[in-house]
């Protein structure tokens, strides 16, 4: 019964496909698996941009939409159909091709990274040995979208903002990769499925989370900074800082289009706590051992809101960095503690089990952290200035 | 340590969200159609045509001197006045306004009717919900719609009613006293009496025009 419900969606595939001919059988299992990641995440989409509007007036002590259906539960797709139904505008100078490739691209792109990602047990797309790179490569046609976007609107605060999204999200493009290069230097694999074996084993009834090594607790933290710049959200939305930017490399777009990179940017998202959950949370474990009678899928899932929770919560609280601090916090806080997450994580292999790694790794990671902290990320006291030509 | 500031602020917005499903104090939003603030009191948005009695025609305190569709800045009064008379609420025969429309699309709020009105006749309303899906006729009124009992005046604005009501009794009793001193002559009443200052002030104000 347990493992009936774990495996419902698997056991539904192969009975549907079952009915095919065999020589359709591994082409229509994968379309199938294809036509459920489509149907799902933008499912998910719609109920992350509900709890995200909801979830940030009470944060600013609002209510939040309440009047499309019952408590407001059908914004969401209010919202679509508004966006549907809008004239599509394109400018009269702008790139007509590149203008209407972008926002498919970056749909497109984004949803290739699903293909690798372990959602429940026996539910990974494609076992891939070298699934975190292929999800890497896929992470960073991102920003080929969004430059096209930007480039092809012939608009200069598009432009602008394609700038700024390229400039920060390859900056945190290499911390994101370094904390991760720590967990496949544990795990010895740069398969996802691998990595979530090797953590789904518990003592005492808990969990063998990377998290909870001093390491893994690092390099999340970094992780999750890095994953939060990477997909342009708030305290790193300066790409389309609509203050200073009308909306950035989107401002010239209309109608689906537009709905098409808010789509984007939240199945980015979604996709990115997938990874962060699969890396260093356990990808579909249950929590506690006495837990895992629930479906694996469950888990995988309630991590991803749960990190879709966080996201909102550092919205509502946290205004934009400036150009300059944004690139000052990746490369010289963020970058240098993962480089030294490297090292302790080598350290962690070879000093064995027992306390004094706990105990050296940690001590290594907290001076580090306050040092460095205090050493690169200081507020610079500027004196009055003085004018050499101007007096 | 760095960091710090961070925690502080997920507190606060962790605070803000709790407190907002226990507290209703922190919850400022009015949910406007359900509930709505009462206006204050110096609210004024488009003018309507007061009325004594319960009659709209009979009542009007209209008398189609025109003196506003003249002073309208923007030209939104249009009247036409009648040929024959009818007696007014107190009785004295009037002639009155067989049409009298303004159009809100136009109006821009400015009172200088209600300044203007020697009869107390056009006063300011605070309606606000007044979208049309006409937007022609729609914001067209006419007599029948802007017409609004004395009564409707006190509830919105009781202080300046209140100030009107008097003064217009204290008229009546002037009225009355002249009437009955000059009871054996014909009756050159209040109309007539009042209608040379008007020509005067209008009279005297493209002069002071001049002189500025």
């Amino acid at each position: 019964m347990v493992t009936t419900v774990d495996q419902i969606f698997v056991i539904l595939q192969h009975w549907f496909v079952g009915y095919l001919p065999a020589i359709l059988q591994p082409f229509a299992g994968v379309l199938l698996n294809v036509v459920a990641i489509v149907v799902t995440f933008p499912a998910l989409f719609a109920i992350a941009v509900l709890l995200e509007r909801k979830g940030l007036g009470r944060m600013q002590n609002r209510i939040g939409p309440n009047r499309v259906g019952p408590y407001g539960i059908l914004q969401p797709v209010a919202d679509g159909l508004k966006s549907l139904t809008k004239e599509d505008i394109v400018p009269f100078r702008a790139d007509g091709v590149v203008h209407f490739m972008a926002p498919v691209v970056l749909v497109v792109v984004v949803f290739m990274g699903f293909a690798v990602l372990p959602m429940g047990r026996n539910m990974t797309l494609v076992h891939m040995d070298s699934a975190l790179l292929f999800y890497f490569s896929m992470g960073a046609c991102t920003e080929l979208a969004i430059f096209m976007a930007g480039w092809a609107s012939r608009n200069k605060y598009s432009l602008l903002g394609a700038m700024r999204a390229v400039a920060q999200m390859i900056s945190y493009e290499v911390p994101l990769l370094m904390s991760s290069v720590a967990v496949v230097m544990i795990t010895g694999s740069l398969s996802l499925d691998k990595i979530v074996e090797a953590q789904n084993h518990y003592t005492w009834g808990l969990p063998h989370w990377y998290i909870f090594t001093p390491w893994g607790l690092l390099g999340f933290l970094m992780f999750a900074v890095a994953a939060t710049a990477e997909t342009n959200r708030s305290p790193f939305d300066l790409p389309e800082g609509e203050s200073e930017l009308v909306a950035g490399y989107f401002t010239e777009y209309s109608g689906f289009k537009f709905a098409e990179f808010f789509l984007g940017e939240y199945v980015g998202m979604l996709s990115i706590s997938g990874l962060g959950a699969t890396l260093f949370l356990g990808g579909w474990s249950a929590p506690l051992e006495i837990l895992g009678f629930m479906p694996s899928w469950f888990w995988f899932f309630a991590k991803i809101m749960l990190s879709i929770c966080v996201f909102i919560w550092l919205r509502g609280t946290l205004p934009r960095l400036r150009q300059d601090q944004l690139m000052n916090f990746a490369w010289k806080f963020v970058l240098p503690m993962t480089l030294l997450n490297l090292f302790v994580a080598g350290l962690w292999r070879f000093l064995g089990d027992g306390w004094v790694r706990w105990v050296v790794c940690s001590a290594i990671l907290v001076l580090a952290y306050v040092f460095v902290g205090r050493a690169e990320m200081h507020r610079k006291h500027y004196g009055p200035r003085s004018y050499r030509y101007a007096e | 340590m760095l960091g710090e500031g961070i925690l502080k602020g997920l507190a606060e917005t962790a605070k803000n969200f709790a407190g907002s499903f226990v507290s209703k104090e922190r919850m400022t939003t009015v949910e406007y159609p359900e509930e709505r603030l009462p206006l204050p009191e110096a609210s004024r948005n488009f003018p309507f045509l007061v009325y004594d009695g319960t009659d709209w025609e009979a009542g009007l305190r209209c008398v189609a001197c025109q003196i506003c569709e003249k002073e309208c800045p923007p030209k939104c009064i249009y009247i036409d006045k009648s040929k024959d008379k009818k007696p007014d609420h107190v009785g004295k025969m009037q002639i009155y306004p067989t049409k009298f429309d303004i159009d809100i699309s136009i109006c821009m709020s400015c009172q200088i009717c209600v300044e203007v009105c020697p009869f107390e006749a056009i006063k300011m309303d605070s309606e606000y919900e007044l979208a049309t899906d006409d937007r022609f006729g729609g914001l067209l009124l006419d007599r029948h719609q802007l017409a609004k009992p004395n009564e409707y005046y006190h509830k919105i604005h009781p202080t300046e009613a209140a100030e009107v009501d008097a003064r217009l009794a204290e008229e009546k009793v002037k009225a009355d006293a002249k009437a009955k001193a000059a009871a054996a002559a014909p009756k050159p009443a209040a109309v007539p009496a009042a209608k040379p200052a008007i020509v005067a002030s209008s009279v005297a104000s493209p002069k002071e025009g001049e002189a500025g």
